[in-house]
């Protein structure tokens, strides 16, 4: 086993998903299961080989600095659980 | 029957002004509500909007403006692809209830192009499957059974056109998603270049393998459809700037000299004896025709999919993150912040999306992401390598899409079990490469597909070859007994 029922809920918690406990364990039963099928990229040596990212021979692509129309605020908010006064409104972070 | 109409032959007809694109639209929405409640391709149709968009075009034409390329042509999106106003929801709980305030480009474009949005097809939550089973709203059927699925993620769109429901429809390719449904509904499929068609608007899944392209009912269809929405984009910075040949100039160029490399571990044990023999009875048909077809060998093959499922599921985890519940789509409600976050997720998605998000977050986690994330990296290029030599010697490569045909609703339960159907296809997506899938034989009555991938940007190429296959085989014609071919509507009643 690669990953313990410990492990899956601190992976959890990093996702900001919660899950019951014989979720938990199931979750932990087929995550071991990919991850003991990916093992097989250690039969692979790739000390020298740069990873790929993407594919594309493209590098820091830029525009020029030029104020463009964006998405208006009104637009931005349509689909807003909630807001309020132009902005998104969510539960209060500071006491 | 006008809804069994190919893109070119509907474009033929209103040009000669036999039949009007409202007279084409309706059909087509007759045909939806004919079939689609035992297929259950779309998830949102758009009667109205597409009744009125159809009667535009025609004031259009008989005004005598110039018409553009696709107009008054009905079509069906994968409802991960942003269109303005109309539900776009994933099939995800999470985003049942989102409009977007935008197009995606390749919307825009198809707009621009006169097409006729009828509506928004069914996948599985995310893109995340190969099946659409895992949809949170239904499982779309295959029409040639409605036993068996469609395959996935692209399902919807693939059963749509197969079921001629629309001329034409749009899917997302991000491991086979694409390819393997049009493989399963016998129709045509292309993931095009990795950078050919703008990402812009296409609800990011995994971005480094991403991306948007065709489903049509023949080769010369798919074509058109390509010269519609392969244009470089600003707006997403991994298109790429370059010209868009006319993809049906070279359609009847014919395959003659063509190398077509066959790499023997595509017809390894993994692959059904009947899609073997289907996809090399092809090879023949093409190697008659003047191809020059050479067995190769593309050792790294095997490690696709351990590849793709700590990629994707690490993009895919960092993408996903954006659905907390503060800007669109669903919101538990609770008491503080975080436990709003946690909530709004662990409700709005469902568990493959939570199975790739955690796989994803583990793979990068502090500890983990040299040996999951960076060797899949690293691995990732020896695959694209291994692709770019066999390239230096061949002009295309020929594989079966998927290594079985459509199998029933309801019988692959394990996830790992379902990530090994796309065998065939995820090597395509982490090398960029263009590939198209056709239908090449039927096995007890279900569609085999045939793979051809070829080298960057030669969509062309892959096209010329497909359309030669397909004059000669005349296999495209088939229709599943759903739509009734041979027997005159009328008579049915």
């Amino acid at each position: 086993m690669k990953l313990t029922s410990k492990e899956v809920a601190h992976v959890a918690s990093l996702a900001r998903l919660e899950m019951a406990e014989d979720e938990m364990e199931k979750f932990a039963g087929q995550l071991n299961a990919i991850l003991e099928f990916a093992d097989k990229l250690n039969r692979l040596e790739t000390k020298d080989i740069l990873p790929t990212a993407h594919v594309l021979p493209l590098n820091n692509v830029f525009r020029e600095d030029r104020v463009t129309p964006g998405l208006e605020s009104k637009a931005a908010l349509l689909n807003a659980p909630e807001a309020e006064e132009g902005m998104f409104r969510v539960p209060r972070v500071i006491e | 029957m006008l809804e069994q109409c190919t893109v070119a032959e509907a474009l033929e007809r209103l040009e000669k002004k036999e039949i009007s694109a409202l007279e084409l639209t309706e059909a087509a929405l007759r045909r939806v509500e004919a079939v689609d409640e035992s297929v259950k391709a779309f998830v949102t149709v758009t009667k109205n909007e597409a009744l009125a968009a159809a009667a535009l075009v025609d004031a259009k034409r008989l005004s005598g403006e110039a018409m553009p390329l696709l107009a008054g042509i009905p079509m069906a999106l994968k409802d991960n692809l942003c269109t303005k106003g109309v539900l776009t929801t994933c099939s995800s709980k999470i985003l049942d209830n989102f409009k977007p305030p935008y197009d995606a480009t390749a919307v825009e474009l198809l707009r621009d192009a006169g097409a006729v949005l009828l509506g928004k097809t069914n996948l599985d939550e995310f893109a995340m499957g190969s099946s659409t089973e895992n949809s949170a709203f239904f499982t779309t059927r295959n029409p040639w059974d409605l036993e068996r699925v469609p395959g996935g993620s692209s399902g919807g769109s693939a059963a749509a056109v197969a079921a001629d429901e629309v001329c034409f429809a749009l899917g997302s390719d991000t491991g086979g998603s694409i390819r393997q449904p049009a493989a399963f509904c016998g129709v045509v499929g292309m993931k095009p270049t990795y950078g050919r068609v703008s990402r812009y608007g296409l609800i990011a899944f995994a971005s480094s393998l991403d991306q948007i392209g065709p489903f049509t009912k023949d080769v010369r269809d798919c074509a058109i459809v390509m010269n519609a929405i392969a244009r470089y984009d600003a707006r997403d910075t991994t298109s790429v700037p370059m010209e868009t040949p006319d993809y049906t100039a070279q359609l009847s160029g014919g395959v003659k000299g063509l190398r077509i490399g066959v790499p023997q571990e595509y017809f390894a044990a993994g692959i059904d004896q009947d899609v073997r023999n289907a996809v090399q009875q092809a090879l023949a048909v093409l190697v008659a025709l003047g191809a020059e077809a050479e067995e190769i060998s593309l050792p790294h093959t095997d490690y696709g999919i351990a590849v793709y499922y700590l990629i994707a599921p690490a993009e895919a985890s960092s993408n996903l993150a954006r659905y907390d519940g503060v800007q669109y789509g669903y919101r538990a409600e609770a008491d503080n912040l975080l436990e709003m976050y946690q909530k709004t997720r662990s409700r709005g998605f469902g568990s493959e999306v939570k199975r790739r998000i955690m796989l994803g977050t583990y793979a990068l986690s502090s500890g983990y992401y040299d040996a999951y994330y960076l060797k899949a990296s690293q691995v990732r290029t020896l695959i694209k390598q291994e692709f770019a030599e066999a390239f230096k010697k061949f002009d295309l490569i020929l594989t079966p899409t998927a290594p079985s045909t459509a199998f029933p609703v309801g019988t692959v339960e394990d996830p790992l079990t379902m990530y090994l159907n796309d065998i065939c296809t995820i090597p395509v997506n982490l090398a960029g490469l263009p590939a198209l899938s056709m239908p090449c034989g039927f096995v007890n009555n279900l569609p085999v597909g045939l793979q051809l991938i070829g080298k960057p940007f030669a969509e062309a190429t892959i096209l010329r070859a497909a359309y030669a296959y397909e004059q000669h085989s005349g296999l495209i014609k088939q229709k599943p007994a759903l739509s009734g071919k041979g027997v005159p509507q009328d008579e049915q009643i």
